[in-house]
């Protein structure tokens, strides 16, 4: 248990996606200009990869690592150069397969997040969690736990950012740096402040 | 843009329309390898290579494309691709690929790859839109190499490896400042550099939400 504990700390805070990683960026900067659409995306992505890290565990593990066909009387084939595509092929698909479920089931929740569904297929915070995942051998529970901190400590860096945002924008800032500058600005210095987390060994 | 020349395809991107200080494109994976020019440079003819080939695969298919499944064929091409250039560095440059670890696989996700097949080539032919993904590679490589710079030689003293500025560890002179070689030094550096840009063309800044009202004084009487 604590180390699942630890695991958990350590995706939120010491190893966070956003701040530490630099991964999803990209919907980071561009989203965070309101706090409402920063949440909807944030629950979006820790929904996301709490079903994406461990489906593509389990995927890497039965079928795509090295002598993990043994079952099927393959035990020398190596597919692991297969695993890009099929991790993208698995986020790909499974936001298509939660779309339309919550369309059907729960369309105020398929309302809020709506438009960011799509946009979490490119964004690379969910990649690289299967791709971390793989790189450091997660078992099956550890990367549900690892998925799921993840995805909290996106959406916090995001909503964090959000909160900053809305506030800057009644700022007076120098002409070149409006905008897209300051937020660079802005996320370095958020950067800084999670570092402090990094000397934390749990 | 349908009938832009081929030499202003291929060098707008770099400065006037860069992909990463204007059209907030790639940034992703664009910080976390600038630490060593070594690194940095091997990243940058990877996403070149593949935006460019993405770009020419997507505009020779584009016709045969039903719009509804357009993404998940784009998908596809690069995912391809990176998997080509990803076996390509572990087979020829394995110590570098060891350091850009998952970053070779992000290209997948790197907005510009996406970003340029979606909005260029699918409307513009296999030459034009070859070009446009060089372009917009070059325009990524320019601005992380810039990054690269700063951070290698200020944050290690060296360039490619070669130390040019012996450090006090080694019984040099400089003492490296080693908030460049974290992560959050990216940011300032990023931030800066659109700051420079935004000053020599001008016509690239952006509104403010709100104007300042001018400072006035009331005198009591």
């Amino acid at each position: 248990m604590e180390h699942y504990i630890s695991l958990i700390l350590k995706a939120i805070f010491v190893e966070n996606m956003a701040l530490a990683f630099f991964l999803g960026m990209c919907t980071f900067l561009a989203i965070s200009k309101k706090i409402e659409a920063a949440a909807g995306l944030g629950i979006a992505v820790v929904v996301v990869l709490t079903i994406t890290v461990p489906v593509n565990n389990l995927l890497y593990n039965t079928i795509l690592r090295e002598g993990a066909l043994g079952w099927a009387g393959l035990p020398n084939v190596d597919l692991s150069f297969l695993g890009l595509i099929t991790y993208i092929g698995v986020i790909a698909a499974l936001i298509q397969i939660m779309e339309m479920v919550l369309d059907k089931y729960m369309p105020a929740l398929y309302a809020a997040l709506g438009v960011f569904l799509p946009l979490i297929t490119v964004n690379c915070a969910i990649l690289g969690a299967s791709l971390f995942m793989v790189e450091r051998d997660y078992t099956f529970s550890e990367s549900v736990v690892y998925g799921f901190g993840a995805g909290v400590g996106w959406a916090l860096a995001i909503l964090a950012l959000a909160g900053i945002r809305e506030k800057l924008k009644y700022s007076d800032v120098p002409e070149g740096l409006r905008g897209l500058g300051i937020t660079f600005i802005t996320v370095g210095l958020m950067s800084l402040g999670f570092m402090s987390f990094s000397g934390i060994s749990l | 843009m349908a009938d832009a020349s081929a030499k202003q395809v291929l060098f707008e991107p770099i400065f006037s329309n860069n992909p990463i200080a204007l059209q907030i494109l790639g940034i992703c994976s664009a910080l976390a390898v600038t630490t060593s020019m070594n690194v940095t440079l091997v990243m940058c003819m990877a996403v070149i290579a593949v935006t460019a080939f993405s770009n020419l695969a997507v505009s020779l298919v584009r016709t045969q494309i039903p719009g509804s499944i357009r993404i998940i064929v784009q998908m596809t091409i690069i995912a391809s691709l990176v998997i080509v250039v990803d076996q390509v560095l572990k087979a020829y440059a394995y110590e570098i690929s060891k350091q850009l670890s998952v970053f070779v696989g992000l290209i997948i996700t790197n907005c510009i790859v996406m970003g340029r097949a979606e909005g260029f080539a699918m409307k513009n032919g296999p030459w034009l839109s070859f070009l446009d993904g060089v372009g917009n590679g070059m325009g990524y490589s320019v601005l992380l190499i810039f990054v690269a710079f700063f951070r290698e030689l200020l944050g290690a003293g060296s360039l490619f490896g070669v130390s040019l500025m012996p450090v006090v560890n080694e019984g040099g002179w400089y003492i490296p400042n080693g908030l460049l070689l974290l992560p959050p030094s990216a940011f300032f550096i990023i931030g800066l550099a659109i700051w420079g840009l935004r000053t020599w063309k001008p016509e690239q800044v952006e509104e403010a939400d709100f104007k300042m009202s001018r400072h006035t004084v009331k005198e009591a009487f």
